[in-house]
């Protein structure tokens, strides 16, 4: 996985609450059998004013004047900056996968729905939660500034405004371990193999009918 | 100290190891695998060169991208005419044959959703951990088990490991006390419980669904309302075992039989809340206060009552929930004040993982039996959730109401839910479904998705707009009468 300890990055704003993972990337994209790719469809039903097919080239399409994404001020944009319950509905990993491939190494919002916030920190995308007010002052900021960037620092838990401001941020000890390292989650389970053993005797002896092959 | 929840005891049961940072690695018991989440996971494998740690958990079938049509579905996967969908399909196949995973092919007698197929073959049991990457893995917790969605690098962590890395979640316990009136169905209750908590209400808990309303509820229903818990931001949602779980169970095809049988009804013995259990969160219902709900808007919390009118933003006191609202009337198509049962349909879908069982699709034929679909329907699709119940409702006539009534009678798979086959709404069109989201695009480019019961899904496709089901079923009565 890609490490992620500092970044500074131009922010794009997303000011729409309840943004769910069919705005993030809608299904008719899930088919792809690829992690990659997904960027060109990231918001897609939002960013272009067609609808959009697999395979297409996002060159010649139509886009919306009015999404943000699409403004000239925001292009290279890199932090992602949202309003609450971000990414709530499916589990598709191509969220965040279209979040990455896009260019967005963070997203900075009140708050995230539960799979979306986990299934990040799989792939080296920093989601940071701020108090409400915060991230509304930071919307303000956005909109009022042409270029206004943030640097964040995983390592610190902070987030620097260009005015020298520091706004720290929670984040979990573990993820913040696995992204500051890049680690392979799969790798350190399995460090763990002896205890997952151990503990599959005891349950085969207690429970045998969960271990009874289907079919 | 206080007594345990039922996911207290459900996390302690699989809880392999503590770290000293406060993160758990708890064992999978079950982990169920469809094509859209799991290519690049056996890809991983592959790349890693790992194979699976335990394959008999595994249980593999595809049902995003399946026709439902059946002339196209009889052809099997070589039959699928869209590319991309039949080569995700094709690629479970590849990759359940290279890791030797057990797979319900296509047209094989155990395909189906897969939270349809999981807990009528068994293959879900209570006191499992069960896992797949699809968030309404929720569904399995009907049973009395800790079950939820993942994403594909979890889906391939698992199939590594047996294991996954997991902070606790706090508990909250939903509690629906009362009775619920005639023609008000599970799927009234949960989206009832949505309207209330919100959709970011359950984010960080995992919910006990609890009360006589749930306690009285058949197993179809708890699946329904525990399928939706992810619509109320909660990853896990759950009920307790109890009789109605151990004569769903008894006799399942992958159900333990015999001598094991009633070691396992003894072990599931606990598997409920502590008479003093604490829960962080409760939130109380009462079941006679629940009518038949419609969706009005882009978010499952969106509902209101059938006897209600669509909302005026203006009287929204939060900014942000405004916007919503003013945004989600805009993409709907509907005016604030406008009767929800002045809503007019375009097609309706009967189907999904949160009502395509049994009982779902005899409640939508006991309101359809003699009667047409309204002209100004273009459509209205039922979808079984699995072979076993397309089977079932075939043998008990349920496919020649459906049929009768203009409807079309369709093969299993997920449809219209999410469109990802070739079952879709078209731009501005307004949709009655049974399914569980109802966002912009979900079902169709500018589709316009309401959330309802099979109930209220059928009286909706006989009357062409929306109408209380209580009603249907005084003119039916005055029908037989007369």
């Amino acid at each position: 996985m890609k490490a992620f300890t500092q970044h500074e990055g131009l922010v794009v704003p997303m000011d729409r609450a309840n943004v769910d993972t069919d705005l993030i990337i809608p299904k008719q994209f899930l088919k792809s059998i690829k992690r990659t790719g997904f960027g060109p469809n990231l918001f897609d039903e939002l960013r272009y004013l067609d609808e959009g097919f697999p395979g297409q080239d996002c060159s010649n399409r139509p886009v919306n004047p009015d999404f943000p994404l699409n403004f000239p001020r925001y292009q290279g944009g890199s932090v992602l900056l949202a309003r609450e319950n971000f990414g709530c509905g499916s589990s598709r990993e191509h969220a965040p996968w279209a979040l990455d491939d896009h260019g967005f190494r963070a997203v900075i919002a009140p708050s995230f729905a539960d799979i979306f916030f986990n299934n990040c920190f799989k792939n080296g995308l920093l989601p940071i939660v701020l108090p409400e007010e915060v991230v509304h002052q930071l919307f303000e900021e956005t909109h009022g500034q042409e270029g206004y960037s943030l640097t964040i620092d995983l390592e610190q838990q902070h987030v620097r405004k260009p005015c020298g401001e520091v706004i720290p941020f929670e984040v979990d000890a573990f993820h913040k371990h696995c992204l500051l390292n890049g680690l392979d989650h799969i790798g350190l389970t399995l460090e763990h193999s002896e205890d997952i053993r151990a503990y599959e005797e005891v349950r085969r002896e207690k429970a045998p009918w969960l271990f009874d092959a289907v079919q | 100290m206080a007594g345990q929840t039922l996911y207290d005891k459900l996390w302690q049961d699989h809880l392999v190891k503590t770290s000293d940072d406060g993160s758990a690695l708890i064992y999978i018991d079950r982990h169920l695998i469809h094509e859209v989440t799991s290519p690049q996971a056996f890809e991983g494998l592959r790349l890693a060169g790992r194979r699976p740690w335990r394959k008999d958990s595994l249980v593999a079938t595809p049902d995003h991208n399946v026709p439902s049509e059946s002339t196209e579905r009889a052809a099997g996967v070589s039959g699928i005419r869209d590319d991309i969908s039949r080569i995700q399909v094709q690629t479970l196949d590849e990759n359940c044959r290279d890791f030797d995973v057990v797979q319900f092919g296509i047209n094989e007698p155990g395909q189906g959703i897969v939270h349809v197929i999981g807990p009528e073959t068994g293959a879900t049991l209570p006191g499992m951990t069960v896992v797949c990457g699809d968030s309404h893995t929720s569904t399995h917790g009907a049973l009395g088990a800790l079950a939820h969605g993942i994403g594909t690098s979890e889906v391939e962590h698992v199939m590594a490991t047996q294991c996954l890395t997991q902070k606790k979640m706090k508990n909250m316990l939903v509690r629906v006390d009362g009775e619920l009136r005639p023609g008000v169905t599970a799927k009234d209750v949960v989206l009832a419980i949505i309207g209330k908590i919100g959709t970011a209400g359950g984010t960080g808990y995992a919910i006990e669904f609890g009360g006589e309303v749930i306690r009285n509820m058949s197993m179809e229903g708890r699946m329904t309302v525990c399928n939706m818990a992810i619509e109320g931001g909660a990853r896990a949602g759950m009920v307790s075992v109890d009789q109605i779980t151990l004569d769903y169970v008894k006799g399942k095809p992958y159900a333990p039989k015999g001598g094991q049988w009633d070691r396992a009804v003894e072990a599931w013995s606990h598997l409920h809340s502590d008479d003093d259990a604490e829960f962080d969160a409760v939130v109380e219902l009462r079941g006679e206060d629940i009518e038949p709900q419609v969706s009005w808007g882009t978010s499952p919390e969106m509902v209101a009552s059938i006897s209600a009118k669509v909302p005026d933003p203006s009287a929204e006191s939060d900014a942000t929930k405004r916007t919503g609202m003013e945004r989600a009337l805009d993409y709907m198509g509907l005016e604030a004040g406008q009767k929800i049962s002045d809503i007019r349909l375009d097609r309706v879908f009967i189907g999904s993982c949160t009502n395509s069982r049994i009982e779902d699709l005899r409640a939508a034929a006991e309101v359809v039996q003699g009667r047409y679909k309204a002209d100004s329907v273009k459509q209205v699709l039922v979808v079984p959730g699995s072979q076993a119940v397309k089977a079932q409702a075939e043998q008990e006539g349920l496919h020649a109401i459906f049929e009768q009534a203009g409807f079309e009678w369709r093969e299993p798979s997920c449809s219209m839910c999410l469109a990802m086959n070739a079952d879709k709404l078209g731009a501005g069109e307004h949709c009655a479904s049974t399914s569980n989201r109802n966002f912009e695009g979900r079902q169709g480019y500018g589709g316009r998705t309401h959330l309802v019961s099979p109930s209220m899904a059928a009286a909706a496709a006989i009357a062409g707009h929306f109408v209380d089901v209580r009603e249907m079923a005084t003119v039916r009565a005055e029908e037989e009468m007369a």
